[in-house]
């Protein structure tokens, strides 16, 4: 594990309501570097909407998300993403006219993605091929050059993460990386997200599939109606009682 | 559409290698033509036509169609490539008609100086007053842009600024027809390959990556609201060109050149020439905008015909002529047996 120890990313008290419903309640939980954190809960528990908030797609009612000493709460999405901290999407809607490949010309087209490269029209194309090659295209197959609409639904969430890759993140916020994927398709996705940790990025993984997430994880955050109830490693957080309870219910446990 | 027993229709690309998106390979003067001749031809019309025009009225009308056609590619470029949809043009054009009246009746300034002026500030005021509302999407940003040429009309109705209901007059006409004939000409071509380049470059990329998905877009840390100003900046500008060029022809602006006209020529357009093909709405105007003097000699009644050409053609060609006429170009149909 490299985990330098730092705090990179810290929410504190964050709470949002859509209306009545209180979506988010009082959330804290710090960020070290280089870790990678799981975010867990059953349907319904606020696991997207945090990540809404600290990508600024959401505004919260109160509390604040610090980025590496600088407030980033309420700053627009599009500015938080070019401090570092990008996400990658749940429903994810690739542009689907762009063959695959293009798809990450969009990303390569910001501001950050251009200080890192320096690419200029036609570059960019190159550095989308090897982005696309990371996350387990196959280069010299068509693959890359079809159509985003004609993937097929494991490529596309490839896709997906590449896009978020182009920019260089230093957080990179996976929402449900592994969901709707077949048992083959995870296998093959870890060992990239594997990869991507060695190389030091510090990862959010929101997450449905408790399994590969306890196996990649180093810290799990358990969310229930919005609010915090567990904080551990992940051995810790499968004996916890009152995470058991939340999965599968009193009456049961 | 047409139903035969046993058999299916089948469309295939034709065998040249040439279409593929992204790879140019051209191999003999064939290929070549094939991807040249339909814009070469373009081309030689658009420019020897006034030399061959039969007499004034014909090339004005020609003048005016070339226009039309401007405002025609620029409401498409903002519908299918930015996604918004525009039922106010006549903002754009009655604000580049009313800068270069200004300009030219109240400051004397020449002609050549008049257009730029009026384009460049037409699409830049005219930008900043969309501004606030680019957040709103679909019917909503329709909607406000319906708005503002009404509101305009009402303000310059009631304070009787810039000539009032009387319009402004006095403005310097062109110095010769060859001047008048290829300025617009030459506009329009640029605005079609000027477009056609902009789309296929990375920045036309991501202003049609916004239209198909802005939440990814802004995750990719790109400032959707800019992109989108820049985007109606341009067709802003386009459009405040066709406004100041038609206002020095007529050598008169009044409050038709904010009327509704103005919006809805240029959907119309775009509908019978085929919205998202850049080249559709300009043969769209080339055959609405002659077909409209035509009917002239109905008198009254020539709205009637004109909605009723509309309305068939919609219910007809859905798709738009230059759609089928890409299809027929690129494709080969035959009948084949199931």
């Amino acid at each position: 594990m490299s985990i330098r120890g730092d705090v990179i990313l810290e929410v504190s008290g964050v709470s949002k309501r859509f209306g009545g419903v209180k979506a988010l309640e009082n959330v804290s939980f710090e960020l070290k570097e280089g870790e990678i954190l799981g975010i867990i809960g059953p349907n319904g528990s606020g696991k997207t909407t945090l990540v809404n908030v600290i990508t600024g797609f959401l505004r919260p009612n109160s509390g604040e998300v610090v980025f590496k000493g600088k407030r980033i709460t309420g700053l627009p999405p599009h500015r938080i993403a070019n401090l570092g901290v990008v996400r990658t999407f749940q429903n994810i809607r690739p542009f689907y006219h762009l063959p695959a490949y293009k798809n990450l010309i969009i990303p390569l087209y910001s501001p950050r993605a251009k200080k890192f490269t320096e690419a200029r029209f036609g570059d960019r194309d190159h550095l989308a091929l090897d982005l696309i090659e990371d996350v387990g295209f196959e280069r010299d197959s068509p693959i890359p050059y079809k159509a985003a609409a004609a993937l097929p639904h494991g490529y596309i969430k490839r896709l997906e993460l590449a896009r978020a890759l182009a920019l260089r993140p230093e957080v990179l916020i996976t929402d449900e990386i592994f969901s709707g994927l077949s048992a083959a398709e995870v296998s093959s996705m870890v060992p990239i997200l594997e990869k991507l940790r060695m190389g030091g990025l510090t990862l959010i993984m929101v997450e449905h599939r408790l399994r590969e997430l306890f196996r990649l994880a180093d810290r799990v955050v358990v969310l229930e109606y919005g609010s915090k109830i567990a904080e551990g490693k992940p051995d810790e957080i499968i004996e916890n009682e009152r995470v058991k309870e939340a999965y599968l219910g009193t009456e049961v446990v | 559409m047409f139903q035969k027993e046993g058999l299916r229709k089948e469309r295939i690309d034709r065998p040249i290698k040439a279409r593929a998106d992204d790879v140019y390979f051209l191999s003999s003067l064939s290929e070549i033509l094939y991807l040249l001749a339909p814009r070469l031809a373009l081309i030689l019309f658009l420019l020897l036509f006034p030399l061959f025009s039969p007499n004034p009225y014909v090339l004005r009308i020609f003048e005016l169609a070339c226009a039309m056609a401007i405002i025609a590619i620029s409401w498409d470029f903002l519908v299918s490539s930015v996604g918004l949809v525009s039922l106010g043009h006549a903002l754009f054009f009655g604000m580049g008609g009313y800068i270069a009246a200004s300009l030219s009746a109240y400051l004397n300034l020449p002609i050549y100086l008049t257009i730029p002026i009026a384009m460049l500030l037409g699409g830049t005021i005219s930008t900043l007053l969309i501004l606030p509302c680019l957040r709103l999407r679909g019917i909503y940003f329709a909607l406000v842009t319906l708005i503002y040429p009404l509101l305009l009309v009402r303000v310059i109705e009631a304070t009787a600024i810039l000539g009032g209901t009387l319009g402004i007059t006095g403005i310097e006409g062109f110095p010769n027809h060859f001047f008048e004939a290829y300025l617009v000409v030459v506009a329009l071509l640029g605005s079609l390959f000027g477009l056609r380049r902009l789309l296929n470059e990375d920045v036309g990329m991501v202003l049609r990556a916004i239209r198909d998905n802005d939440q990814s877009v802004r995750a990719s840390g790109i400032n959707v609201t800019l992109y989108r100003a820049l985007g109606v900046f341009i067709a802003a500008a386009m459009t405040s060109f066709s406004g100041a060029y038609v206002t020095h022809l007529y050598m008169f602006v009044g409050l038709p050149s904010f009327g509704l006209e103005y919006s809805v020529f240029p959907i119309a357009a775009a509908i019978v020439g085929g919205i998202g093909t850049i080249s559709g709405p300009m043969v769209g105007a080339f055959l609405l905008l002659p077909a409209s003097e035509i009917l002239r000699a109905l008198g009254p009644l020539r709205i009637v015909f004109y909605a009723l050409l509309l309305v068939a053609f919609i219910i007809g060609k859905p798709e738009g002529i230059m759609s089928y006429l890409q299809r027929r170009y690129h494709q080969i149909e035959r009948w084949v047996e199931v």
